[in-house]
């Protein structure tokens, strides 16, 4: 194996990003084994792709797009009855630290 | 570090500078359609929490989007309103974690919007660049429970998915404006146009039309533009210019100090007359934008384009130029302000009407404007300068004539037949003469104040006939009685 | 018995639904402690249907290609009102409040759903040894695992716990397990079958499929699901052929490739021996089979192992305990979210999800999903110069580098893991059509399978070449 490719800091910070709390031992593991992930991955950095466009969609198709028609809405007890705590017919949750970006 | 330092325009600067404020704007306009932006339940402000909801717009588990084609619509109309190029554009997941985004990513545009490049000219000719206008889907609301509301002390919080999936546009202006004043007249047309096209009711205070603020300030003269703060959480214009005034004030402040503006959100607090800072351009959020799979691209044909040109209604702007020629001695500011309100058609009828006559109109400002926001119904220019003449030749008190226009708003029909059935017959002169003096023997004191010229007494007299006759006198001719009578 | 004998014996009275539906139930009830199949068997709700059926065969209607079939579906695909839990504990007891679209056209079809099957969480996987509910075994040797990540699907197809099954395809996940069970699996055209209501692991690589024991079973499966949803707008494949109707065309004049990236270095002498016997069947039935190269087929794994995690961490974001599913409490929203996920999760879906997340965020999004999707336009162009270029009709590899390998042997080494999946990734990518066609066994008696890949919309030749391969067995 070459050099680190994502250090045991970058995990921390990339968990944070994925709200996922990692014991130590999680950390430890998955720097190393993301590392080899991305290690065999630089593979790719051999292919000469400068005159490639990216592919977002395997395939493309004419895009039918939807007529403005409402339709069904869900019934609202069918919903918060799958909802771990709900309160006026709402989703109840613990307080909320700062705004919306 | 010094090197940068010189970089800074205006950094350590005399007090006396000349400081000039730089702001540039986004817009989100909530457009009105039926259904969301990528599912079929209602778009529809209010009702009861989460009745608007369906797989999509809740981001259930396997559920997908698909895109709404008057949404499209809409934002080619406002593109094209906003001398935009039109283009193919990327639907983008934008990621944060926020509990009223039901999936944690909001799909916006991002790198391919539907609308690039355009401007916006203000009533005083100036353009104003518009950078982009794409289309993305609003979140739900989260109400904070306890702590009286406020976020940093709730208890809990409750979240309501009806708005989630709203279509949005969001305008991004260029950093043109120059002022508070500016920045007011900008959003004023922009919402102008956006109701003009059909695409926003454009209503700031039921949250349809929302603006962040992007301030930052430099010495007068200088080309390089300071370092900006966004400012979000401006609810009205009148809010936004304090938030704007306050801001760069606040940035001049610093750096006539010798302090460096930091690049940051920040909060404007309407209470308190201030903003404060949400968080720094170190912590902003890595959003991890990325093509939305669960989309192919939006390709918009030429012909769809020239059509929806074709389609486009005159714009405000076009509405000013025309009236400013039909009615070449009304000032730009009540041709503003009949554009503004919806009283276009009305106003060049009258002209028409009356060649050229501007009574009628300036009525309509001085008396009546404001309550017309929403247009002038069924209001006909002939009705208009029938009620203005009643009212000039005394037929009507000013009171009056306001009751009877809401009337001809509501219902149409003449003023004749409407000020008939609220039975305002004009006041017998001899009727009045009589109630006036009996009302003088009644307040024996306050009338020899009066006739010792206490000015202030005349709005207790008028305002006892106006009582006792149910405001059916006439305050002026209330006024020349007790002027006579005082000799 | 194979679906369309059912089907064909249900719609002409000659047998009840409910006696198929009581039999393959009978067959679960006493076979699945061993395997482990299913996540939840509805049995109950399979009987009420399966008795609907025969009444409205007893009214003289016809319940449709599919009355009577029981039917096992993955347990990532929505059921209304039945819980749907991807395998994984942040979905526990979630019951979705709608269908899948493929759940409404089976049901139109007259089948009979009898349960939810097993899957590596969230599809991650190629053992089904990532799932919360414990490792499903390979009904073929209990101490081998089924493949994965539709392990459950083709496990209970192969026991014989339901003639056919869907499973979902993101990088093999339904020819590589099928190949391990020694059952036919399809992965269509991307865009064929409609993912509405199909749990989304990474969207631009997710197709249904039908996993079957015959390849004219999996042909009626997939004529019944690939029908145009308007709900899911990548669901727009121009006039899909249906592929029941020229099975039996044969595979005369044909142009078949071997594909030699994915059929030599790193696969097992005795998959590749069985592959080089299915090459002699389709030249003797009249096809022309040579050598070919798409030489960036190899740089699948590296493209698809940064895409599949980005379009992952992406979708399994809504997973946070406000809507649905697991909550774990914590003093913040914020906390409360990474808490539930950390729980909730298991350490694939986690691992992947830090890939993804590292993958697209500010700094490296060009180096790694910037590169990988042009990798993906390399390998499209390598395959389709094939295809258009060369005229080659039909491409063929083995599914699996390996026969089912032992429980437990690849857990603890995730790349290894990974690369059960070299010889299906590259369809996944471009959006093509592959089948995996069980194909005799290995050395160790366990099943292969030769995977069959066609151009987009290729699946009716594909079948035909399955169907030969079949019969020549």
């Amino acid at each position: 194996m070459g050099q680190q490719r994502i250090t045991r800091a970058e995990c921390v910070h990339v968990a944070a990003l994925a709200r996922l709390e990692l014991t130590d031992e999680e950390l430890d593991r998955f720097t190393g084994q993301l590392d080899e992930l991305l290690d065999h991955v630089a593979e790719v950095e051999a292919l000469d792709l400068e005159a490639l466009a990216p592919t977002m969609h395997p395939l493309l198709f004419p895009n039918p797009l939807r007529p403005d028609t409402p339709g069904e809405v869900l019934n609202r007890d069918e919903v918060l009855d799958q909802a771990p705590y709900v309160e006026d017919g709402q989703f109840r949750v613990p307080p909320v630290l700062g705004e919306a970006p | 570090m010094s090197a940068d330092l010189h970089d800074v325009p205006g950094l350590g600067t005399p007090a006396d500078t000349e400081w000039e404020t730089v702001v540039g704007l986004e817009v989100h306009a909530e457009l009105a359609t039926a259904t969301k932006l990528f599912s079929a339940s209602p778009n529809r402000f209010g009702g009861d929490p989460n009745t608007h909801i369906d797989p999509v717009s809740l981001g259930l588990p396997g559920s997908l989007p698909v895109i709404n084609e008057e949404a499209v619509n809409l934002a080619i109309r406002v593109g094209l309103a906003l001398n935009c190029q039109v283009q193919t554009s990327v639907f983008a997941r934008k990621h944060y974690f926020y509990p009223d985004m039901p999936k944690n990513f909001q799909i916006s545009q991002y790198d391919h919007p539907i609308n690039v490049d355009g401007w916006l000219e203000l009533p005083s000719g100036k353009r104003i660049g518009i950078e982009r206008a794409h289309l993305e889907e609003d979140t739900g609301k989260t109400a904070h429970v306890g702590g009286g509301g406020r976020i940093h002390e709730a208890g809990y919080s409750l979240v309501d998915y009806n708005r989630a999936g709203v279509p949005l546009i969001e305008i991004v202006g260029g950093p043109d404006l120059r002022s508070a004043e500016e920045a007011r007249q900008y959003v004023t047309e922009l919402r102008a146009i956006l109701v003009a096209v059909g695409a926003s009711d454009g209503k700031m205070e039921e949250g349809s039309l929302r603006v962040d603020c992007n301030v930052s300030v430099r010495p007068e003269g200088t080309n390089r533009l300071g370092t900006r703060c966004e400012i979000k959480n401006v609810n009205s214009l009148r809010s936004m210019g304090r938030a704007i005034d306050y801001e760069a004030r606040r940035q001049i402040d610093l750096l006539t100090s010798g302090q460096l503006v930091e690049q940051q959100t920040r909060h404007w607090n309407e209470d308190e007359g201030r903003t404060h800072a949400l968080r720094s351009k170190e912590e902003d959020y890595d959003y991890r934008y990325f093509p939305e799979p669960d989309l192919l691209p939006l390709v918009i044909s030429d012909h769809k384009v020239a059509q929806i040109q074709n389609e486009l209604p005159p714009l405000p702007q076009d509405l000013r130029r025309n009236l400013a020629k039909a009615a070449p001695s009304v000032d730009a500011d009540l041709i503003g302000l009949i554009v503004e309100r919806g009283l276009y058609d009305l106003a060049l009828a009258a002209f028409d009407q009356t060649s050229g006559n501007l009574r009628a109109i300036k009525r309509l400002r001085n008396h009546f404007a404001h309550d017309l926001a929403g247009g002038h119904g069924s209001l006909l220019a002939k009705a208009l300068i029938d009620l203005v003449n009643m009212e000039e030749a005394g037929d009507l008190t000013a009171t009056q004539a306001k009751k009877v226009l809401a009337v001809l708003v509501e219902s149409g029909g003449s003023p004749q037949d409407a000020a008939q059935e609220l039975g305002f017959e004009a006041m017998d002169t001899g009727e009045l003469e009589s109630l006036v003096d009996s009302l003088i023997a009644e307040h024996a004191e306050e009338w020899s104040r009066f006739c010792d010229g206490d000015g202030k007494l005349t709005g207790f007299f008028v305002g006892q006939v106006m009582r006792a006759t149910q405001g059916r006198a006439d305050g002026k001719v209330v006024t020349q009685l007790l002027n006579s009578r005082r000799g | 018995m194979t679906a369309l004998e059912i089907a064909t014996a249900v719609r002409s009275g000659k047998r009840s639904a409910r006696s198929v539906v009581d039999e393959y139930l009978g067959a679960i009830a006493e076979g699945d402690d061993d395997i482990h199949a299913f996540n939840m068997v509805t049995a109950a709700e399979a009987r009420t249907r399966a008795d609907e059926i025969d009444g409205a065969v007893a009214a003289g209607q016809d319940p449709g290609p599919l009355a009577g079939v029981p039917v096992a579906l993955k347990d990532n695909l929505c059921t209304r009102g039945v819980a749907t839990t991807c395998s994984s504990r942040i979905l526990e007891g979630w019951e979705p409040p709608y269908d899948a679209h493929v759940v409404e056209q089976l049901h139109n079809a007259g089948a009979v759903v009898v349960g939810k099957t097993n899957m590596d969480e969230f599809a991650m996987g190629s053992s089904t040894e990532n799932s919360a509910f414990g490792p499903t075994r390979n009904p073929c040797d209990l101490s081998r695992v089924p493949g994965g990540s539709s392990g459950g699907s083709a496990a209970a197809v192969a026991a014989g716990f339901a003639p056919v099954a869907l499973g979902s395809d993101t990088g093999g996940s339904i020819r590589q397990p099928a190949a391990l069970c020694g059952v036919v699996g399809v992965k269509p055209t991307y865009g064929r079958v409609s993912r509405y209501g199909l749990v989304a692991f990474a969207s631009s690589l997710d197709q249904i499929g039908p996993i079957a024991t015959t390849v004219a079973d999996a042909a009626t499966v997939l004529d019944v699901i690939g029908f145009t949803d308007p709900r899911d707008q990548t669901n727009r494949l121009p006039d899909p052929k249906q592929v029941s109707d020229t099975l039996s065309d044969g595979v005369n004049g044909l142009r078949v490739g071997v594909l030699t990236e994915l059929s030599g270095n790193g696969i097992a002498p005795d998959v590749a021996a069985r592959l080089q016997v299915a090459v002699g069947a389709l030249e003797s039935a009249g096809a022309d089979v040579a050598k070919v190269s798409v030489p960036s087929a190899i740089y699948g794994l590296s493209a698809y192992y940064v895409i599949a995690p980005a379009e992952a961490s992406s979708n399994l974001a809504r997973f946070d305990g406000v809507r649905y599913g697991l909550r774990v409490d914590g003093s913040s929203t914020s906390d409360m979210n990474t808490a539930t996920r950390s729980v909730g999760f298991g350490d694939e879906v986690k691992r992947r999800i830090m890939i993804g997340t590292y993958a697209l965020s500010a700094g490296y999004y060009d180096a790694y999903y910037g590169k990988a999707q042009k990798v993906r336009t390399l390998i499209i162009n390598d395959f389709n110069r094939v295809w258009y270029g060369d005229k080659f009709d039909l491409l063929l590899s083995p599914t699996s580098p390996t026969t089912a390998f032992s429980l437990g042997a690849r857990t603890a080494d995730p790349m290894s893991m990974y690369m059960s999946d070299v010889c299906t990734v590259p369809v996944n990518l471009t959006g093509q059509a592959a089948m995996s066609v069980p194909y005799g066994v290995g050395d160790d008696g366990l099943p292969v399978g030769v995977q069959v890949m066609a151009p987009v919309q290729g699946e009716p030749v594909m079948f035909r070449a399955a169907k030969v391969l079949e019969d020549s067995l």
